[in-house]
Protein backbone atom coordinates (compact mmCIF):
# COMPACT_ATOMS: atom_id res chain seq x y z
CA UNK A 1 0.00 0.00 0.00
CA UNK A 2 1.09 3.48 -0.77
CA UNK A 3 0.26 6.36 1.28
CA UNK A 4 0.56 9.86 0.44
CA UNK A 5 0.25 12.65 2.79
CA UNK A 6 0.02 15.75 2.37
CA UNK A 7 0.66 18.45 4.95
CA UNK A 8 2.81 18.59 7.70
CA UNK A 9 0.93 19.78 10.61
CA UNK A 10 -0.91 17.18 13.70
CA UNK A 11 -3.53 16.23 10.80
CA UNK A 12 -0.30 15.06 8.65
CA UNK A 13 1.23 13.77 12.03
CA UNK A 14 -1.92 11.66 13.32
CA UNK A 15 -2.02 10.26 10.15
CA UNK A 16 1.39 8.72 10.11
CA UNK A 17 0.32 7.32 13.45
CA UNK A 18 -2.78 6.04 12.88
CA UNK A 19 -1.40 4.33 9.73
CA UNK A 20 1.58 2.80 11.84
CA UNK A 21 -0.95 1.11 14.27
CA UNK A 22 -1.79 -1.51 12.03
CA UNK A 23 0.56 -1.05 8.71
CA UNK A 24 4.12 -1.53 9.66
CA UNK A 25 4.71 -2.06 6.14
CA UNK A 26 3.06 0.58 3.71
CA UNK A 27 5.44 2.94 2.40
CA UNK A 28 4.48 6.80 3.49
CA UNK A 29 5.36 9.83 1.71
CA UNK A 30 4.87 12.79 3.38
CA UNK A 31 4.76 16.33 1.52
CA UNK A 32 5.58 19.79 3.44
CA UNK A 33 5.29 22.81 1.69
CA UNK A 34 7.08 24.15 4.85
CA UNK A 35 10.52 23.10 4.89
CA UNK A 36 10.87 22.65 8.52
CA UNK A 37 10.56 19.16 11.00
CA UNK A 38 7.21 19.11 12.43
CA UNK A 39 6.55 21.72 14.79
CA UNK A 40 3.77 23.22 17.18
CA UNK A 41 2.48 25.86 14.73
CA UNK A 42 0.93 27.02 18.27
CA UNK A 43 3.99 27.46 20.09
CA UNK A 44 5.37 30.54 17.47
CA UNK A 45 3.93 32.95 20.12
CA UNK A 46 5.93 31.26 22.98
CA UNK A 47 8.89 31.01 20.33
CA UNK A 48 8.73 34.95 20.72
CA UNK A 49 8.05 35.47 24.16
CA UNK A 50 11.12 33.09 25.18
CA UNK A 51 9.15 30.24 26.63
CA UNK A 52 10.18 28.13 24.35
CA UNK A 53 13.17 27.70 20.96
CA UNK A 54 13.23 25.81 17.85
CA UNK A 55 14.15 22.82 19.32
CA UNK A 56 11.32 22.22 21.77
CA UNK A 57 8.59 23.21 19.43
CA UNK A 58 9.32 19.99 17.19
CA UNK A 59 5.84 18.46 17.62
CA UNK A 60 7.46 14.98 17.52
CA UNK A 61 11.30 14.03 17.99
CA UNK A 62 14.04 14.14 15.39
CA UNK A 63 13.59 10.89 14.47
CA UNK A 64 10.02 10.22 13.94
CA UNK A 65 10.06 10.13 10.42
CA UNK A 66 12.84 7.66 10.30
CA UNK A 67 11.29 5.70 13.12
CA UNK A 68 8.15 5.60 11.03
CA UNK A 69 9.31 4.73 8.09
CA UNK A 70 8.16 7.90 6.01
CA UNK A 71 9.68 9.05 3.39
CA UNK A 72 9.75 12.84 4.37
CA UNK A 73 9.87 15.62 1.51
CA UNK A 74 10.54 18.94 2.99
CA UNK A 75 10.00 21.94 1.45
CA UNK A 76 7.67 19.65 -1.21
CA UNK A 77 4.30 21.28 -2.21
CA UNK A 78 1.62 19.73 -3.80
CA UNK A 79 0.31 21.51 -6.72
CA UNK A 80 -2.72 19.51 -8.17
CA UNK A 81 -4.51 16.17 -7.84
CA UNK A 82 -4.99 13.95 -10.84
CA UNK A 83 -7.52 11.54 -9.20
CA UNK A 84 -7.42 8.97 -12.12
CA UNK A 85 -4.25 8.10 -12.39
CA UNK A 86 -4.23 8.40 -8.61
CA UNK A 87 -1.38 10.78 -8.56
CA UNK A 88 -0.19 14.34 -6.28
CA UNK A 89 1.50 16.64 -8.76
CA UNK A 90 4.38 18.15 -7.49
CA UNK A 91 6.67 20.84 -8.08
CA UNK A 92 9.29 18.58 -8.74
CA UNK A 93 6.98 15.78 -10.53
CA UNK A 94 4.78 13.40 -8.86
CA UNK A 95 3.83 10.89 -6.51
CA UNK A 96 1.67 8.08 -6.93
CA UNK A 97 -0.61 6.79 -4.19
CA UNK A 98 -3.51 4.18 -3.13
CA UNK A 99 -4.66 6.61 -0.38
CA UNK A 100 -3.98 10.27 -0.13
CA UNK A 101 -4.54 12.18 2.66
CA UNK A 102 -4.85 16.03 2.26
CA UNK A 103 -3.83 17.96 5.54
CA UNK A 104 -3.36 21.18 3.75
CA UNK A 105 -4.05 23.22 6.70
CA UNK A 106 -5.12 26.66 6.31
CA UNK A 107 -3.65 29.91 5.20
CA UNK A 108 -4.26 34.09 6.81
CA UNK A 109 -7.02 35.46 4.96
CA UNK A 110 -6.07 39.06 4.41
CA UNK A 111 -9.70 41.20 3.66
CA UNK A 112 -8.98 43.39 1.19
CA UNK A 113 -7.99 46.89 2.70
CA UNK A 114 -7.26 50.04 0.96
CA UNK A 115 -3.01 51.43 1.02
CA UNK A 116 -2.63 48.01 2.28
CA UNK A 117 0.32 47.63 -0.16
CA UNK A 118 1.53 51.28 1.09
CA UNK A 119 2.57 49.80 4.29
CA UNK A 120 5.83 48.73 4.40
CA UNK A 121 6.41 46.31 7.10
CA UNK A 122 3.60 43.91 7.69
CA UNK A 123 3.31 40.43 9.03
CA UNK A 124 0.53 37.52 8.71
CA UNK A 125 1.07 35.19 11.73
CA UNK A 126 0.44 31.79 11.08
CA UNK A 127 3.75 30.30 10.15
CA UNK A 128 7.43 29.12 12.41
CA UNK A 129 8.96 31.96 9.60
CA UNK A 130 6.29 34.27 9.94
CA UNK A 131 7.30 34.64 13.48
CA UNK A 132 10.90 34.77 12.80
CA UNK A 133 10.35 37.67 10.65
CA UNK A 134 8.54 39.48 12.55
CA UNK A 135 10.74 39.19 15.37
CA UNK A 136 13.37 40.73 13.06
CA UNK A 137 11.29 43.53 12.23
CA UNK A 138 10.72 44.40 15.89
CA UNK A 139 12.74 47.21 17.47
CA UNK A 140 12.08 48.37 21.45
CA UNK A 141 10.53 51.34 19.44
CA UNK A 142 8.12 49.38 17.37
CA UNK A 143 4.60 50.81 17.40
CA UNK A 144 2.68 47.45 16.34
CA UNK A 145 -0.77 47.43 15.17
CA UNK A 146 -2.35 44.60 15.21
CA UNK A 147 -5.70 43.72 13.48
CA UNK A 148 -7.70 40.78 14.57
CA UNK A 149 -8.47 40.27 18.34
CA UNK A 150 -9.21 36.74 18.12
CA UNK A 151 -7.03 33.51 19.37
CA UNK A 152 -3.94 34.11 16.90
CA UNK A 153 -4.07 38.49 16.66
CA UNK A 154 -3.72 38.00 20.69
CA UNK A 155 -1.70 35.52 21.02
CA UNK A 156 0.64 37.77 18.72
CA UNK A 157 0.44 40.15 20.71
CA UNK A 158 1.32 38.19 24.69
CA UNK A 159 4.24 36.86 22.11
CA UNK A 160 5.75 40.20 21.08
CA UNK A 161 4.73 42.01 24.52
CA UNK A 162 8.61 42.83 25.64
CA UNK A 163 9.95 43.13 22.42
CA UNK A 164 8.36 46.11 21.17
CA UNK A 165 7.19 49.43 22.36
CA UNK A 166 3.20 49.33 21.96
CA UNK A 167 0.69 47.47 20.76
CA UNK A 168 -2.80 48.59 19.39
CA UNK A 169 -5.69 45.77 18.47
CA UNK A 170 -8.51 46.94 15.96
CA UNK A 171 -11.38 44.43 15.68
CA UNK A 172 -14.64 44.63 13.37
CA UNK A 173 -16.39 42.68 16.44
CA UNK A 174 -18.02 44.58 19.52
CA UNK A 175 -15.59 42.44 21.91
CA UNK A 176 -12.69 40.69 21.78
CA UNK A 177 -11.81 36.43 20.95
CA UNK A 178 -15.74 36.46 19.85
CA UNK A 179 -15.22 33.25 18.70
CA UNK A 180 -14.77 31.79 21.86
CA UNK A 181 -15.81 34.09 24.67
CA UNK A 182 -18.98 35.64 25.36
CA UNK A 183 -19.83 39.66 26.15
CA UNK A 184 -19.21 39.05 29.91
CA UNK A 185 -16.03 37.14 29.66
CA UNK A 186 -14.52 38.98 27.04
CA UNK A 187 -14.52 42.08 29.06
CA UNK A 188 -12.30 40.17 31.89
CA UNK A 189 -9.71 39.08 29.49
CA UNK A 190 -9.89 42.48 27.81
CA UNK A 191 -9.01 43.86 31.17
CA UNK A 192 -6.54 42.15 31.77
CA UNK A 193 -4.74 42.51 28.17
CA UNK A 194 -4.94 46.40 29.14
CA UNK A 195 -3.70 46.15 32.35
CA UNK A 196 -0.47 44.53 30.11
CA UNK A 197 -0.70 47.48 28.26
CA UNK A 198 -2.56 46.39 24.94
CA UNK A 199 -4.99 49.10 23.71
CA UNK A 200 -8.13 47.80 21.83
CA UNK A 201 -10.16 49.27 19.09
CA UNK A 202 -13.66 47.08 18.86
CA UNK A 203 -16.53 47.52 16.81
CA UNK A 204 -14.12 49.48 14.40
CA UNK A 205 -12.06 48.85 11.28
CA UNK A 206 -9.31 50.13 8.79
CA UNK A 207 -10.58 52.35 6.29
CA UNK A 208 -7.14 53.02 4.87
CA UNK A 209 -3.68 53.03 5.34
CA UNK A 210 -1.41 55.66 4.27
CA UNK A 211 2.33 53.97 4.84
CA UNK A 212 2.94 54.60 8.27
CA UNK A 213 -0.62 55.54 9.57
CA UNK A 214 -3.72 53.80 9.82
CA UNK A 215 -7.01 55.34 8.89
CA UNK A 216 -10.46 54.00 11.18
CA UNK A 217 -14.10 53.92 10.58
CA UNK A 218 -14.50 56.18 13.49
CA UNK A 219 -12.18 58.67 12.34
CA UNK A 220 -9.23 58.03 14.35
CA UNK A 221 -5.91 57.78 12.90
CA UNK A 222 -3.13 55.57 14.48
CA UNK A 223 0.77 55.55 13.35
CA UNK A 224 2.39 52.62 13.43
CA UNK A 225 5.72 51.08 12.48
CA UNK A 226 5.03 47.16 12.68
CA UNK A 227 1.25 45.68 10.51
CA UNK A 228 0.03 41.91 11.33
CA UNK A 229 -3.39 40.68 9.95
CA UNK A 230 -4.46 38.14 11.90
CA UNK A 231 -8.27 38.23 10.91
CA UNK A 232 -9.18 34.75 10.44
CA UNK A 233 -8.04 31.70 7.98
CA UNK A 234 -9.19 30.17 5.27
CA UNK A 235 -9.08 26.63 4.17
CA UNK A 236 -6.77 24.71 1.85
CA UNK A 237 -8.40 23.04 -0.13
CA UNK A 238 -7.55 23.63 -3.75
CA UNK A 239 -6.41 20.70 -4.00
CA UNK A 240 -9.48 18.59 -3.45
CA UNK A 241 -12.15 21.29 -4.97
CA UNK A 242 -9.95 21.27 -8.55
CA UNK A 243 -10.23 17.95 -8.40
CA UNK A 244 -14.39 17.72 -7.50
CA UNK A 245 -14.14 17.50 -4.75
CA UNK A 246 -16.70 18.37 -2.67
CA UNK A 247 -15.85 21.15 -0.60
CA UNK A 248 -17.66 24.04 1.79
CA UNK A 249 -15.34 26.55 3.17
CA UNK A 250 -13.52 22.98 4.10
CA UNK A 251 -12.94 20.23 2.19
CA UNK A 252 -16.33 17.88 3.01
CA UNK A 253 -15.73 14.69 4.98
CA UNK A 254 -17.69 12.25 6.85
CA UNK A 255 -17.28 10.39 9.79
CA UNK A 256 -14.41 8.57 8.48
CA UNK A 257 -12.54 11.56 7.23
CA UNK A 258 -12.98 10.45 3.49
CA UNK A 259 -13.63 13.32 0.76
CA UNK A 260 -15.59 12.50 -1.93
CA UNK A 261 -13.36 11.72 -3.88
CA UNK A 262 -12.44 7.93 -4.34
CA UNK A 263 -9.19 7.13 -1.72
CA UNK A 264 -8.52 10.55 -0.71
CA UNK A 265 -9.21 11.82 2.53
CA UNK A 266 -9.35 14.76 4.42
CA UNK A 267 -8.19 16.40 7.81
CA UNK A 268 -7.62 18.78 10.21
CA UNK A 269 -7.84 22.58 9.54
CA UNK A 270 -8.72 22.12 5.79
CA UNK A 271 -11.75 19.68 6.48
CA UNK A 272 -15.08 20.36 7.08
CA UNK A 273 -17.05 17.69 9.24
CA UNK A 274 -19.94 17.54 11.43
CA UNK A 275 -19.79 19.42 15.16
CA UNK A 276 -21.26 16.85 17.02
CA UNK A 277 -22.55 19.23 19.54
CA UNK A 278 -24.64 21.42 16.86
CA UNK A 279 -24.83 18.95 14.51
CA UNK A 280 -23.83 21.33 12.23
CA UNK A 281 -21.38 21.13 8.90
CA UNK A 282 -18.32 23.67 9.97
CA UNK A 283 -14.25 23.46 10.18
CA UNK A 284 -12.81 23.24 13.67
CA UNK A 285 -9.52 24.85 13.54
CA UNK A 286 -7.96 23.38 16.46
CA UNK A 287 -5.31 21.61 17.49
CA UNK A 288 -6.89 18.55 19.12
CA UNK A 289 -9.59 18.00 16.40
CA UNK A 290 -6.51 18.06 13.46
CA UNK A 291 -5.02 15.42 15.59
CA UNK A 292 -7.43 13.19 16.43
CA UNK A 293 -9.25 13.95 12.13
CA UNK A 294 -5.73 12.75 11.57
CA UNK A 295 -5.89 9.89 12.90
CA UNK A 296 -8.81 8.70 12.10
CA UNK A 297 -8.14 9.27 8.54
CA UNK A 298 -4.89 7.34 9.07
CA UNK A 299 -6.68 4.25 10.68
CA UNK A 300 -9.28 4.05 7.58
CA UNK A 301 -6.46 4.69 5.37
CA UNK A 302 -4.85 1.62 6.58
CA UNK A 303 -7.88 -0.25 6.17
CA UNK A 304 -9.28 0.22 9.57
CA UNK A 305 -13.36 1.10 10.47
CA UNK A 306 -12.59 4.34 12.43
CA UNK A 307 -14.85 6.86 13.17
CA UNK A 308 -14.16 10.31 14.15
CA UNK A 309 -18.00 11.46 15.60
CA UNK A 310 -16.80 13.72 18.63
CA UNK A 311 -15.74 16.81 17.16
CA UNK A 312 -16.45 19.67 19.23
CA UNK A 313 -14.85 23.39 19.59
CA UNK A 314 -12.59 22.75 22.22
CA UNK A 315 -9.22 25.10 23.62
CA UNK A 316 -7.25 26.34 26.00
CA UNK A 317 -5.75 29.43 26.08
CA UNK A 318 -4.04 31.65 28.48
CA UNK A 319 -2.52 35.32 28.42
CA UNK A 320 -0.03 36.90 30.52
CA UNK A 321 -0.87 34.27 33.05
CA UNK A 322 -5.13 34.25 33.12
CA UNK A 323 -6.07 30.79 32.32
CA UNK A 324 -9.14 30.11 30.16
CA UNK A 325 -10.65 27.03 28.87
CA UNK A 326 -14.15 26.84 26.84
CA UNK A 327 -15.61 23.84 25.03
CA UNK A 328 -18.93 23.31 22.85
CA UNK A 329 -22.02 25.72 22.39
CA UNK A 330 -22.84 28.50 24.01
CA UNK A 331 -26.78 27.27 23.62
CA UNK A 332 -29.82 26.74 26.47
CA UNK A 333 -29.87 27.58 29.85
CA UNK A 334 -26.96 28.34 31.89
CA UNK A 335 -25.74 28.12 35.28
CA UNK A 336 -23.28 30.68 36.36
CA UNK A 337 -20.63 31.45 39.37
CA UNK A 338 -18.35 33.88 39.86
CA UNK A 339 -15.65 35.16 42.28
CA UNK A 340 -12.49 37.60 42.24
CA UNK A 341 -10.53 36.60 38.40
CA UNK A 342 -13.45 33.49 38.48
CA UNK A 343 -15.74 33.27 35.79
CA UNK A 344 -17.58 29.64 35.16
CA UNK A 345 -20.99 29.41 32.57
CA UNK A 346 -21.91 26.11 31.69
CA UNK A 347 -24.89 25.88 28.78
CA UNK A 348 -27.15 23.25 29.25
CA UNK A 349 -30.66 21.69 27.41
CA UNK A 350 -32.10 19.00 26.67
CA UNK A 351 -30.69 17.01 29.43
CA UNK A 352 -27.18 17.55 28.41
CA UNK A 353 -24.56 19.94 28.79
CA UNK A 354 -24.21 22.17 25.12
CA UNK A 355 -20.68 23.63 26.35
CA UNK A 356 -18.65 25.93 28.86
CA UNK A 357 -16.47 28.83 29.75
CA UNK A 358 -14.18 28.96 32.40
CA UNK A 359 -11.69 31.59 33.58
CA UNK A 360 -9.45 31.04 36.33
CA UNK A 361 -9.98 28.12 37.87
CA UNK A 362 -9.61 25.53 35.05
CA UNK A 363 -8.82 22.38 37.02
CA UNK A 364 -10.69 19.16 35.96
CA UNK A 365 -12.16 21.15 33.17
CA UNK A 366 -12.18 18.10 31.56
CA UNK A 367 -14.54 16.06 33.23
CA UNK A 368 -17.18 18.84 31.83
CA UNK A 369 -15.79 18.19 28.10
CA UNK A 370 -16.31 14.76 28.57
CA UNK A 371 -20.01 15.56 29.48
CA UNK A 372 -20.43 17.11 26.55
CA UNK A 373 -18.96 14.47 24.66
CA UNK A 374 -20.94 11.26 25.94
CA UNK A 375 -23.84 13.61 25.89
CA UNK A 376 -24.30 12.45 29.50
CA UNK A 377 -27.77 12.47 30.48
CA UNK A 378 -27.73 15.52 33.44
CA UNK A 379 -31.31 13.26 35.34
CA UNK A 380 -28.69 10.70 35.99
CA UNK A 381 -26.10 12.63 37.97
CA UNK A 382 -26.02 15.15 40.38
CA UNK A 383 -25.97 17.97 38.45
CA UNK A 384 -26.63 20.65 41.13
CA UNK A 385 -23.31 18.79 42.40
CA UNK A 386 -21.33 18.84 39.43
CA UNK A 387 -21.82 22.36 38.65
CA UNK A 388 -19.98 23.91 41.32
CA UNK A 389 -17.14 21.71 41.15
CA UNK A 390 -16.18 19.02 38.50
CA UNK A 391 -15.06 15.47 39.90
CA UNK A 392 -16.59 11.90 39.57
CA UNK A 393 -18.65 11.85 42.73
CA UNK A 394 -21.95 13.15 41.07
CA UNK A 395 -21.74 10.23 38.70
CA UNK A 396 -22.73 7.55 41.55
CA UNK A 397 -20.34 4.17 42.42
CA UNK A 398 -21.82 2.36 39.32
CA UNK A 399 -20.43 4.57 36.88
CA UNK A 400 -17.17 5.31 38.65
CA UNK A 401 -16.69 1.59 38.92
CA UNK A 402 -16.58 2.17 35.14
CA UNK A 403 -13.96 4.76 35.28
CA UNK A 404 -11.71 3.61 38.25
CA UNK A 405 -12.16 -0.13 38.47
CA UNK A 406 -12.15 -1.34 34.70
CA UNK A 407 -15.41 -2.68 35.33
CA UNK A 408 -16.98 -2.80 31.63
CA UNK A 409 -19.78 -0.73 30.74
CA UNK B 1 -0.81 -3.98 30.96
CA UNK B 2 -0.58 -3.08 34.77
CA UNK B 3 -2.81 -0.16 35.85
CA UNK B 4 -3.71 1.51 39.35
CA UNK B 5 -7.38 0.27 40.02
CA UNK B 6 -9.60 1.55 42.27
CA UNK B 7 -11.59 -0.72 45.01
CA UNK B 8 -14.19 2.13 46.07
CA UNK B 9 -15.41 0.03 48.84
CA UNK B 10 -12.10 -0.12 50.86
CA UNK B 11 -10.91 2.97 50.62
CA UNK B 12 -10.71 4.73 54.23
CA UNK B 13 -9.77 8.25 53.11
CA UNK B 14 -6.62 8.20 54.96
CA UNK B 15 -5.28 10.20 52.33
CA UNK B 16 -1.75 8.24 52.59
CA UNK B 17 -1.68 7.69 48.58
CA UNK B 18 -1.27 11.44 48.56
CA UNK B 19 1.81 11.61 50.52
CA UNK B 20 3.24 8.49 49.36
CA UNK B 21 2.86 10.43 45.47
CA UNK B 22 4.10 13.44 46.92
CA UNK B 23 7.41 12.04 49.06
CA UNK B 24 8.03 9.76 45.45
CA UNK B 25 8.01 12.64 43.30
CA UNK B 26 10.26 14.39 45.94
CA UNK B 27 12.67 11.96 45.52
CA UNK B 28 14.19 12.39 49.20
CA UNK B 29 15.04 9.51 51.68
CA UNK B 30 12.56 10.27 54.11
CA UNK B 31 9.04 11.56 54.51
CA UNK B 32 9.31 13.63 57.13
CA UNK B 33 12.30 15.96 55.96
CA UNK B 34 10.50 15.68 52.58
CA UNK B 35 7.41 16.73 53.43
CA UNK B 36 7.52 19.08 56.50
CA UNK B 37 5.34 22.06 56.37
CA UNK B 38 4.90 21.96 52.50
CA UNK B 39 1.31 21.66 50.50
CA UNK B 40 1.40 18.71 48.96
CA UNK B 41 0.95 18.26 45.22
CA UNK B 42 -0.04 14.68 44.06
CA UNK B 43 -0.85 12.90 41.43
CA UNK B 44 -3.72 11.00 43.24
CA UNK B 45 -6.58 12.68 44.63
CA UNK B 46 -8.87 11.37 47.28
CA UNK B 47 -12.29 12.60 46.51
CA UNK B 48 -14.49 12.67 49.27
CA UNK B 49 -18.29 13.59 50.31
CA UNK B 50 -21.39 12.32 51.82
CA UNK B 51 -19.52 9.14 53.33
CA UNK B 52 -18.32 8.17 49.93
CA UNK B 53 -14.09 8.23 49.41
CA UNK B 54 -11.62 6.95 46.73
CA UNK B 55 -8.55 7.85 44.83
CA UNK B 56 -8.05 9.38 41.55
CA UNK B 57 -5.22 9.09 39.50
CA UNK B 58 -4.43 9.08 35.27
CA UNK B 59 -6.01 6.30 33.57
CA UNK B 60 -3.32 5.30 31.27
CA UNK B 61 -6.26 5.20 28.93
CA UNK B 62 -5.94 2.92 25.61
CA UNK B 63 -7.05 5.92 23.43
CA UNK B 64 -5.31 9.20 25.56
CA UNK B 65 -6.91 12.18 24.67
CA UNK B 66 -4.54 14.30 26.50
CA UNK B 67 -1.87 13.18 24.00
CA UNK B 68 -4.00 13.59 21.53
CA UNK B 69 -4.60 16.99 22.20
CA UNK B 70 -1.61 18.77 23.62
CA UNK B 71 -0.46 21.57 20.88
CA UNK B 72 2.97 20.68 22.15
CA UNK B 73 3.97 17.60 21.65
CA UNK B 74 4.66 16.99 25.89
CA UNK B 75 2.64 14.24 25.87
CA UNK B 76 3.44 10.99 24.85
CA UNK B 77 2.70 7.01 25.06
CA UNK B 78 5.98 5.13 26.37
CA UNK B 79 5.23 1.07 26.71
CA UNK B 80 1.77 2.22 27.39
CA UNK B 81 2.48 4.77 30.03
CA UNK B 82 1.12 8.33 29.32
CA UNK B 83 4.13 10.57 30.03
CA UNK B 84 4.67 14.29 30.45
CA UNK B 85 7.68 16.14 29.13
CA UNK B 86 7.85 19.13 31.56
CA UNK B 87 10.80 20.83 29.63
CA UNK B 88 8.38 20.79 26.61
CA UNK B 89 4.98 22.22 28.09
CA UNK B 90 4.03 25.21 27.02
CA UNK B 91 1.42 25.44 30.60
CA UNK B 92 -1.68 26.31 27.57
CA UNK B 93 -3.76 23.15 29.54
CA UNK B 94 -5.34 21.86 26.34
CA UNK B 95 -4.66 18.60 28.10
CA UNK B 96 -7.07 19.62 31.26
CA UNK B 97 -9.68 20.30 28.92
CA UNK B 98 -9.47 16.50 26.81
CA UNK B 99 -8.89 14.55 30.17
CA UNK B 100 -12.45 12.95 31.13
CA UNK B 101 -11.20 12.14 34.78
CA UNK B 102 -9.30 15.52 35.60
CA UNK B 103 -6.37 13.54 35.98
CA UNK B 104 -3.89 15.66 34.67
CA UNK B 105 -3.35 19.31 36.34
CA UNK B 106 -1.17 22.25 36.42
CA UNK B 107 1.80 22.19 38.82
CA UNK B 108 3.11 24.47 40.78
CA UNK B 109 5.70 26.09 37.96
CA UNK B 110 2.78 26.11 35.57
CA UNK B 111 3.90 22.51 33.36
CA UNK B 112 1.10 19.93 33.87
CA UNK B 113 1.73 17.13 36.64
CA UNK B 114 -0.04 14.06 36.41
CA UNK B 115 0.75 10.57 37.37
CA UNK B 116 3.35 8.23 35.63
CA UNK B 117 3.23 4.89 37.22
CA UNK B 118 6.21 6.08 39.56
CA UNK B 119 8.24 4.42 36.20
CA UNK B 120 10.74 8.04 36.75
CA UNK B 121 10.99 7.47 40.43
CA UNK B 122 11.23 3.62 41.37
CA UNK B 123 10.63 0.33 39.59
CA UNK B 124 7.73 -1.98 40.16
CA UNK B 125 4.71 -1.06 42.17
CA UNK B 126 3.59 2.72 42.63
CA UNK B 127 3.99 4.32 45.95
CA UNK B 128 0.65 4.78 46.25
CA UNK B 129 -0.47 1.48 45.97
CA UNK B 130 2.44 0.08 47.75
CA UNK B 131 1.76 2.42 50.67
CA UNK B 132 -2.37 1.73 50.78
CA UNK B 133 -2.97 0.01 53.95
CA UNK B 134 -6.63 -1.73 53.23
CA UNK B 135 -5.91 -2.43 49.54
CA UNK B 136 -8.29 0.12 47.70
CA UNK B 137 -5.93 0.55 45.25
CA UNK B 138 -4.26 -2.16 43.52
CA UNK B 139 -1.88 -2.31 40.87
CA UNK B 140 -2.77 -5.36 38.30
CA UNK B 141 -3.77 -6.05 34.44
CA UNK B 142 -7.73 -6.33 34.63
CA UNK B 143 -8.60 -5.08 30.54
C1 LIG C 1 -0.53 31.58 16.29
C2 LIG C 1 -1.44 30.39 16.38
C3 LIG C 1 -1.86 29.95 17.62
C4 LIG C 1 -2.70 28.87 17.72
N1 LIG C 1 -3.05 28.45 18.97
C5 LIG C 1 -3.83 27.37 19.10
C6 LIG C 1 -4.16 26.87 20.39
O1 LIG C 1 -3.76 27.42 21.42
N2 LIG C 1 -4.94 25.78 20.49
C7 LIG C 1 -5.40 25.13 19.38
O2 LIG C 1 -6.09 24.14 19.52
N3 LIG C 1 -5.10 25.57 18.13
C8 LIG C 1 -4.33 26.67 17.97
N4 LIG C 1 -4.02 27.12 16.71
C9 LIG C 1 -4.58 26.40 15.55
C10 LIG C 1 -3.75 25.17 15.20
O3 LIG C 1 -2.43 25.54 15.00
C11 LIG C 1 -4.32 24.50 13.96
O4 LIG C 1 -5.65 24.16 14.17
C12 LIG C 1 -3.53 23.25 13.59
O5 LIG C 1 -2.18 23.52 13.36
C13 LIG C 1 -4.13 22.59 12.35
O6 LIG C 1 -3.41 21.48 12.01
P1 LIG C 1 -3.37 20.93 10.52
O7 LIG C 1 -2.48 19.75 10.55
O8 LIG C 1 -4.73 20.79 10.00
O9 LIG C 1 -2.73 22.11 9.66
P2 LIG C 1 -1.36 22.89 9.81
O10 LIG C 1 -0.78 22.79 11.15
O11 LIG C 1 -1.63 24.24 9.29
O12 LIG C 1 -0.40 22.13 8.82
C14 LIG C 1 -0.60 22.17 7.44
C15 LIG C 1 0.70 21.88 6.76
O13 LIG C 1 0.47 21.66 5.37
C16 LIG C 1 1.46 22.25 4.61
N5 LIG C 1 0.91 22.50 3.28
C17 LIG C 1 -0.05 23.38 2.92
N6 LIG C 1 -0.30 23.29 1.62
C18 LIG C 1 0.49 22.32 1.13
C19 LIG C 1 0.71 21.76 -0.17
N7 LIG C 1 0.03 22.17 -1.22
N8 LIG C 1 1.63 20.78 -0.30
C20 LIG C 1 2.36 20.36 0.78
N9 LIG C 1 2.19 20.86 2.00
C21 LIG C 1 1.28 21.82 2.18
C22 LIG C 1 1.83 23.49 5.38
O14 LIG C 1 3.14 23.90 5.07
C23 LIG C 1 1.70 23.00 6.82
O15 LIG C 1 2.92 22.48 7.28
C24 LIG C 1 -3.17 28.21 16.56
C25 LIG C 1 -2.76 28.66 15.31
C26 LIG C 1 -1.91 29.74 15.20
C27 LIG C 1 -1.48 30.20 13.85
S1 LIG D 1 -4.29 12.17 31.78
FE1 LIG D 1 -6.47 11.68 31.48
S2 LIG D 1 -6.73 11.41 29.24
FE2 LIG D 1 -4.53 11.31 29.69
S3 LIG D 1 -4.14 9.12 29.88
FE3 LIG D 1 -4.51 9.92 31.98
S4 LIG D 1 -6.70 9.62 32.33
FE4 LIG D 1 -6.36 9.36 30.11
S1 LIG E 1 -0.33 22.13 29.16
FE1 LIG E 1 1.57 21.19 28.45
S2 LIG E 1 1.13 18.97 28.33
FE2 LIG E 1 -0.85 20.06 28.45
S3 LIG E 1 -1.48 20.34 26.30
FE3 LIG E 1 -0.37 22.21 26.89
S4 LIG E 1 1.75 21.80 26.27
FE4 LIG E 1 0.70 19.82 26.30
Amino acid sequence: MKYVIIGNGPAAIGAVEGIRKTDAAGEITLLSKEPHHTYSRPLISYLLLGKTDEEKMKYRPDGFYKENGVSFMPGVGAVSLDTENKTVKTEQGGVKYDRLLIAAGSRPFIPPMKGFETVEKRFSFMTLDDAKSLRDALTPDSRVLIIGAGLIGLKCAEGIAGLCKSITVVDLADRILSSILDRDAAAIVEAHLREHGISFHLSDSVEEFEGGTARLKSGEEIPFDVLVTAVGVKANISLASDAGGECGRGIKVNEKMETSLADVYAAGDCAEGTDSVTGQSRILALMPNAYIQGECAGRNMAGGDAVCDSAMAQNAIGFFGLHMVTAGAYEGDVYESRGENEYKKLFYKDDRLMGYIIIGDIRRAGIYTAMIRDKTPLSGIDFEMICENPSLMPFGRKRRAEMLGGVKA
Amino acid sequence: MKRIYVNEKWCLGCHLCEYNCAFSQSGAMDMATALKGIQIRPNIRVEEGGGICYAVSCRHCDDPLCVKGCIGGALSVKDGVITIDRDKCIHCYTCVVMCPYGAVMPSEDGAVQKCELCVKTKKGTPACVAGCPNGAIVFEERC
